[in-house]
């Protein structure tokens, strides 16, 4: 339609007529949707480009002041600061790289218990708050509502000065079968393999192999008889008792390193710092409350019409619920549970509020404030956070696409 | 039409059946004997009690007062009797009500295998079977949303058929149709019937219910108003609310 209003401008057949229509050649060009739509985003990029190039250069002109070099050296020098948690080895002397790997490695720890008590609490409490049991619906509702209304911050801090740094000290510890709890964590004795716990682990992997087995076996048994075989209960028996057997045959090859009161703290076993449990507890309680919500959604989006048909087969509620509801609501549930998880990882980064040496903590906190090699260490730490994202997502992605192909 | 095929067996009684929603005084006195190979068809304005009342068989519905036995159980509070009925009684929904991430041939091999705790290769065999008395066996493979409502209510059909049913029923198995899907569904519902299944189908399908009902029954307002064998029913009506009634359905 345009095509023929503008061609009209150029008409050869017009002739000189007198009230001349206004001449409609191209419009101008910052008329032109098009060209304008460009010219903006040119402008834009252009201003976006300034200001970080000004940014950079403003902080590498003040480090030059300050005597810093960019590039990353500075993570071979040696680092000179303790750190309260470490999954490798970890000294004072070890260089500030180790303190991006033991910080890393503290992130991903507390995302990874955090992940796997947040998804079992929330699938519990999610199928809960859907319970025919007035009580247990009305309990999961009240848990989910304080706490996905309570800022996480202040949550942490609740576990961590109101519960656990409220505990005795260590001479006044309380003390369960071995184990001990006061102020400065919970202490559990270290196993230490002695030998021959070699074949304790050889059977348990044997076991392993057996179990795996036994269900394919009980599988095809039961599409050639239908009998149906306790696989769950066997399995746990074999990967249990194996090992346990020739753990005891080859006279418990297994010291344990207990933790014992010397002066004002233990010496021996495995703390587990009061800064773990308090972030663990806050990020899994807090992240299930949405987890919860997520999952009763999904439940409730698997159709009245589904249950019913399946109770009229004779289904139980357990059955039903395996092979039809779950099934079904966990393709609703999966992506929104994808960005729980991110949530929760990117929440772990509040472990600074109480010193618990995560990567924020240690390496974009302590490491830079004594390097000062701002760009790098913060260039790091964005790019860990962005690639366990990434990661994250890409394996619930794949997830989610198997799942989905079960549908057509 | 197959009235000899009715044994003396009681499949389904109903005595003295009530039910409420609330306040709301739904099912009144329901009172309904059904024999071995009896088909009954149920008819009656919408929200008369219908679909409650044939989902109390299976205890889809809770029902207050009176009795309900089902092929000599009585249905009571014992989990073990509801379990055993619902093995007895296949059911065929207006939405179909299949399940969407599963097979055709899943849909139908589940409950056998895990109720029933049939072998597999046996439950498939069987559901193929039945498959091919819907004359859908070249589906067996596809997922429910690949496959017509006509198609989709055939395989609900074969799935209740798949747990050996004494009683089927049918909750107006055709009314989500389209009208050239009815036939291939009304059909199999008939060869079914010949083959002297226990049926009690509520649908306003006035030819299924002249050719194969042993009786008719009116519902209306929660009651049983009038019940007849078919020819009586549709020619003779008692209750003027049947005769208002049939006046309605039949001018279409
Ligand atoms: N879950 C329920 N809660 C309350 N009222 C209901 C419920 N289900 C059905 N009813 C009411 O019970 C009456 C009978 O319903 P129904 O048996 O479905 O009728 P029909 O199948 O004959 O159309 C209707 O008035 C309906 O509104
Ligand atoms: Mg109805």
């Amino acid at each position: 339609m345009s095509s023929d209003i503008s061609n009209s401008g150029h008409n050869p057949e017009g002739g000189p007529a007198k009230p001349k229509a206004p001449p409609q050649n191209k419009p101008k060009f910052w008329n032109d949707p098009k060209k304008r739509s460009l010219l903006f985003q040119v402008l834009l990029l252009s201003a976006l480009g300034f200001v970080f190039y000004s940014i950079i250069d403003n902080t590498l002109t003040n480090l030059e002041q300050r005597g810093i070099t960019t590039g990353f050296d500075f993570l071979t020098e040696e680092a000179g600061f303790g750190i309260a948690m470490s999954l490798v080895p970890y000294t004072e002397a070890s260089s500030y790289g180790m303190t991006f790997i033991v910080g890393l490695m503290n992130t991903i720890l507390i995302a990874l218990m955090g992940i796997f008590a947040a998804t079992i609490l929330g699938f519990l409490l999610g199928v809960a708050r859907l319970s025919d049991n007035w009580l247990i619906s009305k309990a999961s509702t009240i848990y989910i509502e304080t706490f996905r209304n309570i800022p996480l911050l202040l949550q942490i801090f609740f576990w961590y000065y109101a519960v656990l740094r409220t505990l005795p000290h260590p001479r006044q510890s309380m003390e369960f079968f071995g184990t001990f709890l006061n102020n400065r964590g919970f202490i559990v004795p270290a196993p230490v393999a002695e030998d021959g716990f070699g074949l304790v682990l050889f059977g348990f992997f044997v076991a392993l192999i057996g179990s795996w087995l036994i269900s394919r076996w009980s599988k095809k048994r039961q599409e050639l008889t239908g009998q149906q075989f306790p696989v769950f209960w066997v399995s746990l028996g074999l990967i249990v008792g194996i090992p346990l057997v020739l753990f005891m045959l080859s006279g418990m090859p297994l010291g344990l390193d207990h933790p014992e009161l010397k002066g004002f703290n233990f010496k021996g076993g495995i703390t587990v710092i009061p800064e773990l449990i308090a972030l663990w507890f806050a990020l899994s309680i807090y992240t299930a409350a949405f987890i919860a919500e997520t999952v009763r959604a999904g439940i409730l989006a698997v159709s009245h019409g589904q249950t019913e048909a399946a109770t009229a087969l004779g289904m139980s509620k357990a059955k039903t619920l395996r092979f039809i509801v779950i099934p079904q609501a966990l393709r609703v549930v999966i992506p929104p549970l994808t960005s729980q998880y991110l949530n929760l990882t990117k929440n772990s980064s509040l472990a600074t509020a109480i010193g618990y040496p995560d990567l924020v903590n240690v390496f974009a906190g302590t490491t830079l404030n004594q390097t000062g090699q701002a760009i790098e260490v913060i260039a790091m730490t964005m790019a860990v956070y962005l690639t366990l994202s990434l990661l994250t997502s890409t394996f619930m992605n794949w997830y989610n696409s198997r799942i989905q192909l079960t549908e057509r | 039409m197959s009235h000899s095929q009715a044994s003396d067996k009681l499949m389904v009684e109903l005595r003295d059946l009530n039910k409420w929603y609330g306040e709301f005084h739904v099912l009144k006195n329901i009172n309904l004997e059904v024999k071995q190979g009896e088909k009954i068809v149920i008819c009656g304005p919408s929200g008369s009690g219908k679909s409650t009342m044939i989902r109390c068989i299976n205890h889809l519905e809770e029902h207050q007062k009176g009795d309900i036995v089902v092929s000599g159980i009585p249905l009571n509070e014992d989990i073990k009797n509801i379990e055993a009925i619902r093995k007895e009684v296949g059911m065929v929904f207006q939405h179909f009500n299949l399940f969407p991430h599963l097979t055709v041939l899943e849909n139908c091999v589940l409950a056998p295998i895990w109720v029933k705790k049939m072998p597999r290769k046996e439950a498939e065999a069987q559901a193929m079977e039945l498959l091919e008395r819907v004359k859908i066996p070249d589906q067996a493979l596809k997922y429910p949303g690949q496959l017509s409502g006509g198609q989709q209510q055939r395989v609900a059909i074969a799935r209740s058929l798949c747990m050996n049913p004494d009683v089927m029923l049918f909750d107006e198995p055709t009314s989500a149709l389209d009208p050239e899907m009815i036939k291939e569904v009304l059909d199999v519902m008939i060869e079914l019937a010949t083959e002297g299944m226990t049926m009690l189908c509520v649908t306003h399908e006035m030819g299924f219910a002249k050719t194969v009902a042993d009786r008719v029954i009116f519902m209306d307002g929660g009651q049983i108003v009038e019940e007849n064998e078919p020819h009586e029913f549709f020619n003779n009506p008692q209750h003027e609310r049947t005769q208002l009634f049939l006046s309605q359905i039949l001018q279409h």
